[in-house]
């Protein structure tokens, strides 16, 4: 098994025990798109709250372990993102519009979702995932753009 | 310990994201990209995201509070309505094209650079936008 296939699981493990312990112990679905909106629409600007504090660790312990540098060669901090502006901001808004209208992204719809058999997870991952698929088809194989 | 908590999750979530590389766009869009070089690795990391939440919805399932006696998450909604499917396209659009979806794009803040910050504004801004001009019972 190609090394990236068992860090992807070792990952996703990771992402689940997380998810799994926010559900069991604060008693809430761990979506990050719903958490950084209710953290950017919290109309009383109390920014050091529950949600801050889930935000800090998710941009901090990453940066820890790049810092440190202890993983494989495998696990890099590349993210090979484009440089194009115009697809930055375009996929940027789309990816915020859309999660927020569809109430969840990949961890919320998709991780969260799914495992608890919910119909509105179960259809938003089918969907967004088919678009994906068909977007990178289209601007990657077809119009050479991404 | 709410906060602590929170802290703790949000860390757990962030290495399972650099670990499996979802903060990598080309590892992303190589699942995506079915019709050219398909990369699997996405699959495993679903799958291993799924099976420790679904052992945590069958014991949430089973309570009535959390181990801290907080409130559950109510029962799934199962409306399937236009701003599901809408957003699930817009989002599917976006996700195509960068290869980041709100977690690895928060997650990859420290080390993603200008792009990444350029891509992270624009998020946000489309999330406040949606918040501003909806009603919040509609949508």
């Amino acid at each position: 098994m190609p090394i990236d296939w068992v860090n992807g699981l070792i990952g996703g493990l990771l992402i689940g025990c997380a998810g799994a312990i926010y559900l069991l112990m604060s008693g809430k679905v761990m979506g990050a798109s719903g958490i950084l909106s209710k953290f950017a629409e919290n109309p009383n600007k109390e920014f050091l709250n529950e949600r801050g504090f889930f935000l800090i660790g998710l941009i901090c312990f990453p940066a820890f372990l790049n810092i440190l540098g202890l993983l494989s060669n495998a696990i890099t901090a590349q993210t090979n993102l484009t440089n194009s502006l115009p697809i930055l901001i375009v996929s940027g808004l789309l990816v915020g519009i859309g999660t927020r209208l569809a109430k969840g992204c990949t961890s919320g719809h998709g991780v969260c979702g799914i495992s608890r058999f919910s119909p509105r997870g179960i259809i938003a991952t089918v969907v967004f995932v088919c678009v994906g698929v068909a977007t990178v088809a289209i601007f990657k194989q077809i119009l050479g753009i991404i | 310990m709410q906060k602590i908590i929170a802290f703790t999750v949000g860390g757990l979530f962030g290495v399972g994201l650099y670990i499996s590389q979802m903060t990598n766009t080309l590892k992303v869009q190589g699942w995506l990209d079915v019709f050219g070089e398909w990369d699997p690795t996405l699959t495993f990391v679903m799958g291993g995201a799924i099976i420790p939440m679904f052992v945590a919805w069958w014991v949430a399932d089973k309570r009535t509070k959390s181990f801290l006696g907080k409130n559950l998450p109510p029962p799934t909604k199962t409306e399937i309505n236009k701003p599901l499917i809408i957003g699930s396209i817009c989002f599917g659009t976006g996700w195509g094209l960068s290869g980041l979806c709100p977690g690895p794009a928060i997650a990859s803040l420290s080390f993603g650079g200008l792009s990444g910050i350029i891509f992270f504004i624009s998020m946000l801004t489309g999330i406040v936008a949606v918040s501003r001009f909806t009603n919040k019972e509609n949508y």
